[in-house]
């Protein structure tokens, strides 16, 4: 524990400090500290079940007990608060303790099963454990135990075994305080106290896992895991989460080199103990699908080839094209995109180069340039636990950036407002008890320029925060609103992208005019020192094709050759656009590990490795590096960044190092820029879309995403796929209990649900099933559709 | 101090057909206190229920002008009176015969307690199992409110108030003031972890006193009548008249007004004595939570502070008394198993404990119970009592040892002879006399 001493500064809280004794050992800490946690920081572990230190004391178990002098019956050292003078005995120095630690692990024992052999938990479990520090020897209950019949699901993930239970309440309060999800709750009293969902209300929460985890007994369990190993024949390796741009640290876990789960692992900084259950249980695409040798196209086919003959094959086509585009698919780690962003200007000499195979602009890309790529970290997980108010723009958090959600609320639980500009008012807004400043689908920019002055004037205080979601791309002027607003308010701006790989893939210069490091290509010097690093007499000097204007080019031909690394055509808005300019583009090279429409239409497929076989590092969307290392050791499969080098090679190019270390070398020796920035975007607000139903979209976390493949379970607890309207036009519709949605290409039919969205606005899941809007509708947010009561 | 006689107060016009009605009540006083009230500043309320040394007569007996001193004033904070009226302790009946006979007392004296720990709402949580208590304390705050008692500036005082009869659900715990403020709050009623205490954060977070349906009645005399008047009954410990309600096998079970300090033996007395002559063979004094006593304390004052010296508590002045008909394993396998069903759950000591307990009791009761076991039960009786999160679970640590302290015998002849074997269950039945005729 720090404590600064710095005289003058009012940032430093005055801490009182107090001294307590534990077991006959004086210590000074913080006034209000818990007598559980200050044993812990003696070393003294107090025994516990239902204590959690990020959840609210509840002092149910009773298995703490200490004996605190003074007070006449022993105390829950887990509700405790410290106070100065006292003197804690725990089970180490009094029989009082002891005796009454071991009275509730005998009473804890009456009705749990002896099934350790058969559980899940067992070599992993805190009553296990604690029985055997804290227990008789031998039973004295000679009763009959309560049983259940078992397992419930309170999910479709999450199982239930009731006679497990011991009652702590952390799933609940977990649940409730922390998720804001509080569908399981304890029923019934007495020993029949259980805890349940209501009959049609399963526990769909976005963040059920934990429950599993937190969990001090193997009452909870993941379908996806139960039965399927022993935790003591499991090899552990902590890792990074590669599903969004939260970064959480995760812990894999392996056996026979297969991932059989995934844990949250403890991260004070990011993740906190929490994880979301897509980054808990969305791991199997990582074996299914695989591309697992180099392929090349012969006579129309693909055909397997060696290594030697794919990359002579790719090098003498990449050779022979005159211009050349680089797609990353904003999965890949720092490493991979740098390695992209370089082969691009030193093998292909182009700046043709996009990590956003997605909905984007070019004011995105100048906003991104101008306001993102290679900024100092302002804005953390720490300072928006702080901040007195953030405002929320084309960003749903609990969907796009589920540890966010988590963090903000408990940052809304402690005091900060938050606001939300867009069409609805969303149930993760609701649980951050959010406003919601109401803007049609494209309407943001003018919201955002008549902002009441009142939240303008909250958006002035020091520490407030506007997040900015990737969606701001499809908004025309969005992003400009935004910057004008973040400048006259002085609040820290921060963009909040939902891949895992884009904003390292920013810093890393895999962006049309952008170079590591946030360098702008246009600037002279930035160039030159780039240039310099990679060892090369110059670097392309003009700006180059990205988006879709880059797509569009391929399309009409102008691109000779496309390299793709980890790019999915589903993502485009423009599909068509997608298919249309890889099948022109002479030459395609993909760097793929799964296969996909992409490796359907590639000249050459590479196999690469998925996470658990390279190491690398994700940035956050903090800008924080979460690295993370190999998970299989002998894994053969080689990441983007080597296959690239091996194919610079062969066309006889040297781009430097492309194992993990060197590329890190290489990116920290070339530092940051502290140069003029690029220009920041200047678009006017776009016109809001003609129509009776504007359509109002993004991804929910569980949907239809490649890297969700193989996991029913986890696909079982997605949210309701449905189109949810205002009751007034409901009203109009008719309130039919389902409606039949069509744009452009087609029509989707889902049930209709009244929400707090705004009239004339409809808000349909992005990519889930049975509601693919770019491919069923053809629409993207913002645009017009039409709407029928459905038979 | 008057420690002898009958003194009836509250119960004084129980026997007046229309009581219950307001004008029934005001032809016998009513609403004087209120009158009395109104005129005077809240602190001065405060202090004289502290003077009168009023104790709280839900079984506790904290004394109630102390308590509605630890409500801060001025906090900008709504303060919330809440009346436990929950009443469902085994052995307990005179919190519902009070609001059934004389509900405006209830009302009025909430509304001379809302008034003194300033605040503007007022809830009566009745327990869900008496529905005609619930119809007259509803039907007298719907009377109170149209004399324009309860609603805006009562009295022209400028005070308003508006108060809420609601009923519970049929928990025994929501007898436990904080579960009490959880299930009020459409929770459910589970104790809540203390502090904060309800006088700084009880309903909604807010400041909240909560008082038994007798000691808000006791309060109109109080205002009406005044300290020397009230201090005249009882010790100076244990001030005041108490409705003590006597069940078991007397010959006249019922309501009987007395002063504090007041003998069982002269209680009994008035209660016609045993039924056919009989011997007290075990009682308790408040209900079935606190510890048994014998023949030999039926001279021991029924005060707070006598009954503590005598190992036991005055609790809710409810005794019941048993003859020498009655097997006292069986008698507290009955209690145990109402404390196990009754366990909100929340805790493990509590929980688990009486679900053992009386697994066991139940295998006395049927003679099969061992002679290790008569002192097992006292060691988990020690493992709930002190340790579980909140009182029910002392409360059903407290049966056995009791029992065992004067009746050993009785326990280890069950390791052998059922309850049943060792007395005749007819016997003890009510109408046992026609059924054994």
């Amino acid at each position: 524990m720090t404590i600064t001493s710095d005289a003058g500064s009012d940032l430093t809280p005055q801490v009182e400090m107090v001294t307590v004794v534990v077991d006959g050992v004086a210590i000074e800490i913080p006034k209000g500290t818990l007598v559980i946690r200050a044993a812990e920081l003696l070393g003294i572990e107090i025994p516990r079940f239902c204590d959690h230190p990020l959840l609210e004391p509840v002092a149910a178990c009773r298995m703490c007990l200490v004996d605190i002098e003074g007070v006449p019956k022993p105390q829950p050292a887990c509700a405790q608060v410290v106070s100065e003078g006292m003197q804690v005995r725990t089970q180490l120095t009094s029989p009082v303790a002891r005796d009454a630690q071991e009275g509730v692990m005998e009473f804890l024992l009456l009705n749990h099963p002896l099934d350790c052999p058969v559980c899940d938990k067992g070599g992993e479990c805190p009553l296990q454990n604690q029985a055997m520090t804290a227990g008789r020897p031998e039973s004295r209950f000679d009763e009959v135990k309560r049983t259940f019949p078992k397992p419930i699901n309170v999910s479709a993930q999450i199982l239930l075994d009731r006679e497990r239970c011991v009652s702590c309440a952390r799933c609940t309060r977990f649940a409730e305080q922390i998720a804001g999800d509080p569908m399981l709750e304890l029923l019934e009293r007495g020993a029949n106290q259980q805890v349940g969902t209501a009959v049609d209300q399963p526990f769909d929460s976005y963040f059920s896992g934990n429950t599993v985890q937190i969990c001090p007994v193997g009452a909870l369990t993941s379908a996806a895991y139960r039965f399927r190993s022993r935790p003591f024949d499991l090899v552990s390796v902590p890792t990074t989460c590669e599903h969004c741009a939260s970064g959480c640290s995760l812990r894999t876990d392996h056996r026979r080199g297969t991932v059989t789960r995934r844990l949250a692992w403890d991260e004070p900084a990011v993740n906190e103990e929490w994880n979301c259950d897509k980054g808990r249980f969305a791991f199997t695409y990582q074996e299914q699908g695989r591309v697992t040798t180099p392929l090349i196209r012969e006579d129309g086919q693909l055909r397997v080839a060696s290594w030697p003959e794919a990359l002579d094959f790719a090098a003498r086509g990449l050779s022979a094209a005159s211009s050349h585009g680089v797609l990353v698919g904003g999965r890949s780690t720092v490493e991979d995109s740098y390695a992209y962003a370089r082969f691009a200007r030193v093998a292909l000499k182009t700046d043709n180069i996009d990590f956003r195979v997605r909905d984007s602009s070019d004011e995105e890309a100048q906003f991104l340039r101008s306001a993102v790529a290679g900024t100092a970290v302002r804005t953390t997980y720490e300072t928006l636990e702080q901040a007195p108010v953030v405002l929320l723009i084309a960003f749903e958090p609990e969907d796009e950036s589920p540890i966010v959600f988590l963090r903000l609320r408990k940052a809304a639980r402690g005091g900060t407002r938050v606001y939300a500009v867009g069409p609805v008012a969303t149930r993760g807004l609701a649980k951050l008890s959010g406003t919601l400043i109401p803007a049609k689908p494209g309407a943001e920019p003018a919201v955002l320029a008549e902002l009441a002055e009142q939240v303008r004037a909250e958006l002035q205080a020091p520490g407030a925060v506007i997040m900015v979601g990737e969606r701001i791309a499809g908004i025309q002027g969005g992003a400009t609103a935004v910057l004008q607003l973040a400048q006259a308010t002085g609040a820290a701006l921060t963009w909040v992208p939902r891949r895992a790989g884009e904003r390292g893939a920013l810093d890393a210069g895999a962006l049309a005019g952008l170079l590591p490091g946030g360098r702008p290509l246009t600037e002279d010097s930035a160039r030159a020192a780039v240039a310099a690093a990679w060892g090369v007499d110059s670097l392309p000097a003009t700006v180059g094709l990205a988006g879709a204007e880059l797509l569009a080019a391929a399309r009409d031909g102008a691109i000779g050759a496309l390299i793709t690394g980890g790019v999915e055509l589903g993502d485009l808005a423009d599909q068509s656009l997608g298919r249309a300019g890889l099948e022109a583009a002479g030459f395609v090279v993909a760097l793929e590990n799964h296969h996909s429409a992409i490796t359907e239409l590639a000249d050459v497929v590479f196999p690469v490795a998925v996470v658990t076989e390279k190491a690398g590092t994700f940035m956050n969307w903090e800008g924080r590096p979460r690295p993370f290392a190999q998970t299989f050791k002998d894994a053969l499969v080689m990441s983007d960044a080597v296959v690239l080098g091996m194919l610079a090679k062969a066309m006889n190019i040297a781009v430097g190092a492309s194992d993990v270390a060197g590329i890190r070398q290489e990116l920290g020796a070339l530092g940051a820029w502290t140069g003029p920035r690029a220009e920041r975007p200047n678009v006017p607000a776009g016109p809001v879309a003609e129509g009776a139903h504007l359509v109002a979209t993004w991804r929910a976390l569980i949907d239809n995403g490649v890297m969700q493949e193989g996991e029913p379970y986890l696909a079982a607890t997605a949210h309701l796929v449905a189109a949810t309207v205002s009751a007034t036009t409901a009203g109009a519709l008719g309130n039919p209990e389902s409606v039949t949605v069509t744009g452009p290409l087609g029509s989707v039919t889902v049930p209709l649900e009244i929400g707090a969205v705004i009239d004339g606005v409809v808000c349909l899941p992005l990519n889930s099933p049975g509601c693919v809007l770019y491919r069923d509708l053809g629409v993207r947010s913002g645009q017009a559709v039409t709407i029928k009561g459905a038979l | 101090m008057i420690t002898t006689g009958l003194t009836p107060i509250i119960t004084e016009h129980w026997d007046k057909p229309d009581l219950y009605t307001i004008e029934g009540y005001r032809r016998v006083g009513g609403y004087q206190g209120l009158a009395t009230a109104m005129k005077m500043d809240p602190d001065a309320i405060i202090g004289q229920i502290k003077d009168s040394g009023l104790r709280g007569r839900g079984g506790a007996g904290f004394p109630t002008g102390m308590k509605w001193g630890f409500v801060p004033q001025n906090d900008g904070k709504p303060h919330y009176l809440v009346v436990n009226a929950d009443e469902s302790e085994p052995g307990a009946c005179k919190d519902i015969p009070i609001m059934l006979a004389n509900p405006h007392a209830l009302v009025e004296g909430v509304i001379i307690t809302s008034y003194a720990i300033r605040a503007s709402h007022a809830f009566i949580y009745i327990r869900g199992e008496v529905p005609h208590a619930i119809r007259k304390v509803a039907n007298a705050v719907a009377e109170a409110r149209a004399a324009g008692l309860i609603g805006d500036n009562i009295l022209g005082s400028g005070f308003s108030l508006d108060v809420v009869v609601h009923s519970g659900a049929g928990a025994y715990i929501c007898g436990e003031e904080t579960a009490l403020l959880d299930s009020l709050e459409g929770y459910r009623g589970q104790p809540r972890l203390k502090p904060p205490f309800p006088a700084v954060a009880g309903l909604y977070a807010s400041p909240t006193v909560i008082n038994n349906v007798e000691t808000i009645a006791n309060i109109p005399y109080i205002l009406d009548r005044g300290v020397p008047w009230f201090r005249q009954f009882g010790t100076e410990k244990s001030p005041g008249f108490k409705v003590f309600a006597i069940s078991g096998h007397v010959v006249h079970p019922g309501i009987y007004e007395a002063p504090l300090g007041i003998t069982m033996r002269e209680l009994l007395e008035y209660a016609g004595g045993i039924r056919g002559g009989g011997e007290v063979k075990f009682w308790l004094p408040g209900g079935s939570s606190v510890p048994m006593l014998t023949a030999e304390h039926l001279d021991i004052p029924l005060t707070y502070e006598d009954m503590a010296a005598a190992g036991t508590m005055l609790g809710t002045g409810t005794p019941m008394l048993f003859d020498n008909t009655v097997s006292v394993v069986k008698a507290v396998t009955r209690w145990l198993d109402f404390y196990k069903h009754e366990s909100c759950g929340k805790c493990t000591p509590c929980r688990e404990g009486t679900y053992w307990i009386t697994g066991v009791l139940e295998k006395f009761e049927h003679g099969r119970g061992t002679a290790a076991e008569v002192d097992t039960l006292v060691n988990l009786c020690s493992q709930i009592a002190g340790r579980s999160f909140c009182a029910l679970g002392d409360a059903a640590a407290t049966p056995y040892p009791a029992a065992l302290k004067y009746f050993r015998a009785e326990f280890e002849a069950a390791t052998s002879t059922s309850a049943d074997e060792q007395f005749n269950p007819v016997a003890s039945y009510v109408f046992a006399e026609a059924a054994t005729r």
